[in-house]
């Protein structure tokens, strides 16, 4: 029943009720929690139907194809130890969803918090079942991504803003190392299949790549778990909703760096460099931590320190390069995500019912709340290591591992049984510092709420922790054994030490270490507790350095300098960017030119070398002059400029026919014209420049700059000028333009190749580019409906005055005439070269275009007034039809199994006709004529449009 | 010698383009970019050789040799280019217009030079 494909269920079913969340009211606070209950009960419920396959030390798994062409697959795979997470992940996110029911007060966006706990879940469950590394990293951000979210929920608390910065941040990074290091280690294996890597270990320690790869996943692993010596966001992390703590800090995310290092456990364990990373890290980070946890007055603050020390303690077991030490480190990730997660808890029911989480503010609540006091001091205790409790079992072995390690440096080893025995009573202090400081001493006084016992729901949730604790503490092989020997026997396979889990060993040295931490650490709070009853807020015998501030300050640095780059390299305004970009593009130019040299062709082939034509060359004459003249006066004469630039159109329409080029011809001349309309309709907007004579200096002072920019358009000019010489003198090499003329006929079915690449060949990009048409048309519109006018513009143009709308009509009766009759003409002329277009010139381009102008030649004869009364003008609805049609035709080939846009040539035959051969690119032909008829009149019409707006704003004035 | 008069051409509206691209006012870079058009089309257009008298049309039946034809490719190429060019001729005139009435100039930056 419990086969793989549950996997995906498994990992769906929190996204889902994530996706769910979003559907609920901001304040539907139980209907949320339910849902997120059962979703989160509902993954606990098949976890546990795995037990029995994955504790036969099977692994499930279920692939699917991700990008096979780089040999990835988005793989789930469950084994023991994956398991053993699983149940973690799932088990106390209940509770904890659980617990939030209660804490997270009604006024909060509630839907909000439980969706992004659960898509939290979804990737915890990711990375724990991730068969594939690259997919494991992918998960492992994500979880920095969301935790981001979380740990930012109350967003209006700039510490909380803070904290959430620096997680991601910090933890981010940490992602991106171990994406390298998970690449490099791709690159040693040759897969990143987890199965693949894991049996490889030999091939990948003994690898020159393995140093840098180990290191950049230890450093991976060392950010997530709050490592020594990025350990400084996890307090600052605090100021997340305590229940986002309760699990991201102790059960769930924080655990994942410690998972990685022991899921790859056996691929990079074993060398004396892992041991000096992983190990050395771990162990200052457990004395640190434990050492500065005692000094905190924050109860959320103390445990935070505490996770990172209890973490470290983790790390260096993972250091060891042990199998027995690695069996501790996994059975003290179960313990400690149990006795942390109920502390946490408590902490939080504390906070709420009090209203302070200040250990020199709390004291004496034992009396007010005391169910909730014997869970908190049992998890305590359990964190301290006190005899009976999970916590002292995995400590035992700690300090059973710490007498025999040997490792490269002998001093090391000799000092660590003493280094774990102070950090075991740095323990046992602020664990006593926990317990007396909240619930032991006098009655409080001046709390802002009178304390009680929680509901009785919020309590379960620690009362089953705790409970948990205590069993595993007395009978473990009863309890936890079965699960133990399953995730150990995951990871170290045949390589399973035999290990005892016992309450009594004996009297031996272990015992008497234990011992010596609970009486140090008793002793330790005895005599400190002066200064911590004084309330000073600082950590002795530690240089005052917070690793928060220094990250603070490098972020800020890191911004000023990009700021202070931006400002020295940047800039807002425009011509200098243009320069720029020109002189970039001329000097990329000039470095082929100078490495290659420059020369015509020889002209050894005839056809590539035309006569001289002396006509061209005078026309050309004309068009040059046209385009030099038309830059002069676009300055201060807009109008001569559009029409001498028109001119230079025309010359480059005129080159076109003459060199056997009929359709762009066709297309250049509409273009200008409608150009020239689309220039004369804006220019009405832009108030006249007057020409003025700058001050001399001023003059001079531009000089260099304009010499810059006519050596810039020079260069250009002369550089484009020389290639295009060039390569017109050279025989063309053979492209696929045969393609195409070899089959215009015989497959697109048309004599006018252009055209048949347009539709039929190329029908896609053709497609693709209407819809920038469209898309630009519908911008422009969208623009022009909020459009203000500049002020001076907004009166009708001086030459109105003497000349009404009814003189202009009275001057145009006789062209007007003229014109209304050339309409029908227009049409069919547009009709002709649209049919026609597949044949011989024309095609949608340009009879949309036609038919467009037709329609501009009555705007000007009748006015917008008179011609939309007489005459629907609908531009959007030519548009859509004509991208509807264009893409419908394409999308017909589907009906008839063959790919978007495959063509189909029918024959008709029609009475009195003869046979009709249509073509299936008619169709799309015509789609492409309505939109390009659309798009332009609605560029030109919405413009004509605003001078009657103008006019209707004046009148309203 | 006719590719040399084109080379030129396209020389000549190419600077044209280029020079009214880098000045301050948005009239004169609209018709820069328009200048700049024309020459890119007709330096596209002539990378297929310049040929008289060949226009790019196959009779019914079978294929002729295409060496005695013009190129149909940048034709095809071009003629797409055209119509857009005037899209975003049209799109930038109207940029400007509402530029020109928020910012009170026609200078690109929406504000007159400082120096």
């Amino acid at each position: 029943m419990f086969g793989s494909s549950l996997l995906p269920l498994l990992v769906a079913l929190p996204i889902a009720g994530a996706a769910g969340a979003l559907f609920f009211r901001v304040n539907a606070r139980n209907a949320e929690a339910w849902l997120a209950g059962t979703c989160s009960l509902a993954a606990l419920a098949i976890v546990l139907g795995f037990f029995p396959q994955v504790s036969q030390g099977a692994v499930v798994g279920v692939d699917f194809d991700w990008m096979p062409a780089l040999g990835l697959s988005f793989s789930l795979r469950m084994d023991g130890f994956a398991w053993m997470f699983a149940l973690m992940v799932t088990g106390i996110g209940f509770l904890v969803v659980l617990y939030a029911r209660y804490y997270m007060s009604a006024r909060d966006p509630v839907p909000r918090f439980f969706a992004l706990f659960l898509a939290f879940m979804a990737c915890m469950l990711g990375v724990v079942l991730a068969g594939n590394l690259i997919e494991l990293v992918l998960f492992w951000e994500l979880t920095s991504l969301v935790s981001f979210l979380l740990i930012g929920y109350w967003h209006h608390n700039p510490a909380a803003r803070r904290g959430a910065r620096m997680a991601l941040i910090v933890t981010s990074s940490g992602g991106l190392a171990l994406l390298a290091g998970v690449l490099l280690l791709g690159r040693i294996v040759g897969s990143y299949d987890l199965d693949s890597v894991l049996a490889s270990g030999d091939l990948i320690r003994s690898s020159p790549l393995y140093l840098p790869a180990m290191i950049l996943i230890v450093i991976g692993a060392l950010t997530k778990s709050a490592q020594f010596p990025f350990h400084f966001w996890l307090p600052h992390a605090m100021a997340a909703p305590t229940p986002v703590s309760a699990y991201l800090h102790s059960a769930a995310m924080v655990k994942l760096g410690v998972f990685l290092l022991a899921r790859l456990w056996p691929a990079l364990a074993g060398t004396d460099a892992w041991m000096a990373t992983v190990g050395l890290a771990g162990l200052v980070t457990f004395v640190l931590g434990a050492f500065i946890a005692i000094f905190q007055h924050d109860l959320k603050g103390l445990l935070a320190y505490s996770t990172i020390s209890h973490l470290g303690l983790i790390t260096v077991l993972l250091g060891l390069n042990s199998s027995l030490a690695t069996v501790a480190a996994i059975f003290h990730m179960l313990n400690h995500a149990t006795f942390k997660a109920s502390l946490f808890m408590a902490a939080g029911i504390v906070d709420h019912e009090t209203g302070t989480r200040d250990i020199r503010r709390l004291s004496g609540l034992f009396g007010f709340m005391p169910i909730t006091a014997t869970a908190a001091i049992v998890a305590a205790s359990a964190m301290a290591g006190v005899p009976l409790l999970n916590g002292f079992l995995s400590k035992e072995m700690f300090f059973a591992e710490a007498l025999g390690v040997s490792g490269p440096l002998p001093f090391l080893d000799r000092a660590l049984p003493w280094v774990a025995l102070g950090a075991g009573a740095f323990g046992v202090a602020y664990s006593l510092r926990f317990i007396i400081g909240a619930f032991f001493g006098p009655a409080p006084a001046g709390l802002p709420r009178t304390p009680h016992e929680p509901p009785r729901w919020m309590r379960f949730p620690i009362e089953l922790l705790v409970l948990i604790c205590v069993v595993v503490g007395v009978v473990p092989n009863l309890t936890v054994r079965p699960l133990l020997d399953t995730a150990v026997h995951a990871v170290l396979g045949a390589a399973t030490p035999s290990y005892e889990l016992a309450l009594w060993h004996g009297f031996n040295i272990p015992l008497a270490m234990s011992a010596g931490a609970l009486v140090g650490g008793i002793a330790l709070y005895r005599v400190l507790s002066w200064r911590l009853a004084s309330g000073v807020d600082r950590v002795p015998l530690l240089p005052p350095v917070d690793g928060g501030i220094v990250f603070e300050r490098t972020l800020d640095a890191a911004r000023r300098g990009a700021r202070r780059l931006e400002g020295w390299a940047g800039t807002r305004r425009l011509q200098p960017q243009l320069r720029w970009i020109v002189a970039v593009a001329v000097a990329a130019a000039a470095v082929s030119f100078l490495h290659h040299g420059w020369w015509p062709g020889s002209g050894a082939q005839p056809l590539r070398a035309t006569a001289y034509d002396s006509m061209f060359a005078l026309t050309w004459l004309i068009g040059g002059s046209c385009a030099v003249a038309a830059a002069i006066a676009a300055k201060f004469h807009r109008l001569a400029a559009v029409v001498l630039a028109g001119g230079a159109g025309l010359v480059t329409c005129i080159t076109f026919v003459w060199f056997s080029a009929p359709d762009l011809a066709l297309t250049q001349l509409l273009v200008e014209i409608v150009t020239t309309v689309l220039l004369l309709l804006g220019l009405r907007w832009l108030p006249k420049r007057v020409p003025f004579a700058p001050a001399r200096s001023g003059a001079l002072a531009a000089l260099p700059r304009r010499g810059m920019d006519f050596a810039l358009a020079a260069a250009v000019g002369g550089g484009l000028a020389a290639l295009a010489h060039a390569s017109m003198t050279r025989p063309l090499a053979d492209s696929i333009s045969r393609f195409f003329v070899e089959r215009a006929y015989s497959e697109g079915g048309g004599t006018n190749v252009v055209n048949v690449i347009l539709v039929d060949f190329r029908g896609f990009d053709t497609l693709g580019e209407i819809t920038v048409l469209a898309v630009a048309g519908v911008a422009l519109y969208s623009l022009l409906r909020r459009f203000r006018p500049s002020p001076e513009s907004a009166a009708p143009p001086s030459q109105q005055h003497r000349h009404t709308p009814a003189d202009a009509a009275n001057d145009l009766r006789v062209p007007g005439v003229i014109m209304r009759l050339m309409f029908p003409v227009t049409a069919v002329l547009a009709l002709y070269l649209l049919l026609r277009g597949h044949d011989l010139p024309g095609g949608g381009f340009v009879a949309g275009l036609t038919l467009a102008i037709g329609f501009i030649v009555q705007y000007m004869a009748g006015g917008t007034r008179w011609l939309e009364a007489r005459f629907d003008v609908r531009p959007i609805r030519w548009m859509a039809f004509g991208l509807l049609l264009a893409a419908a035709t394409g999308a017909g080939a589907w009906l008839f199994g063959y790919p978007f846009l495959t063509s189909h040539v029918l024959h008709l035959f029609l009475p009195g006709l003869g046979e009709l051969e249509l073509p299936s690119v008619f169709l799309f032909d015509a789609g492409v004529f309505a939109l390009v008829l659309g798009a332009t009149l609605l560029m030109l019409v919405a413009l004509a449009h605003q001078s009657l707006r103008g006019d209707r704003q004046q009148r309203n004035l | 010698m006719s590719e040399l008069v084109v080379a030129l051409a396209i020389g000549v509206l190419a600077g044209c383009g280029t020079w009214l691209l880098l000045r301050p006012r948005t009239f004169q870079v609209v018709m820069g970019l328009s200048l700049l058009s024309y020459a890119v089309n007709l330096f596209i257009f002539c990378m297929g050789g310049l040929r008289s008298h060949a226009a790019p049309f196959v009779p019914a039946g079978p294929p002729p040799d295409p060496a005695l034809l013009a190129d149909p490719l940048p034709q095809a190429l071009v003629l797409t280019a055209i119509v857009i060019s005037f899209a975003m001729t049209a799109l930038l005139v109207i940029v400007l217009l509402a530029a020109r009435g928020l910012s009170g100039t026609d200078h690109v930056d929406g504000r007159e030079d400082e120096r």
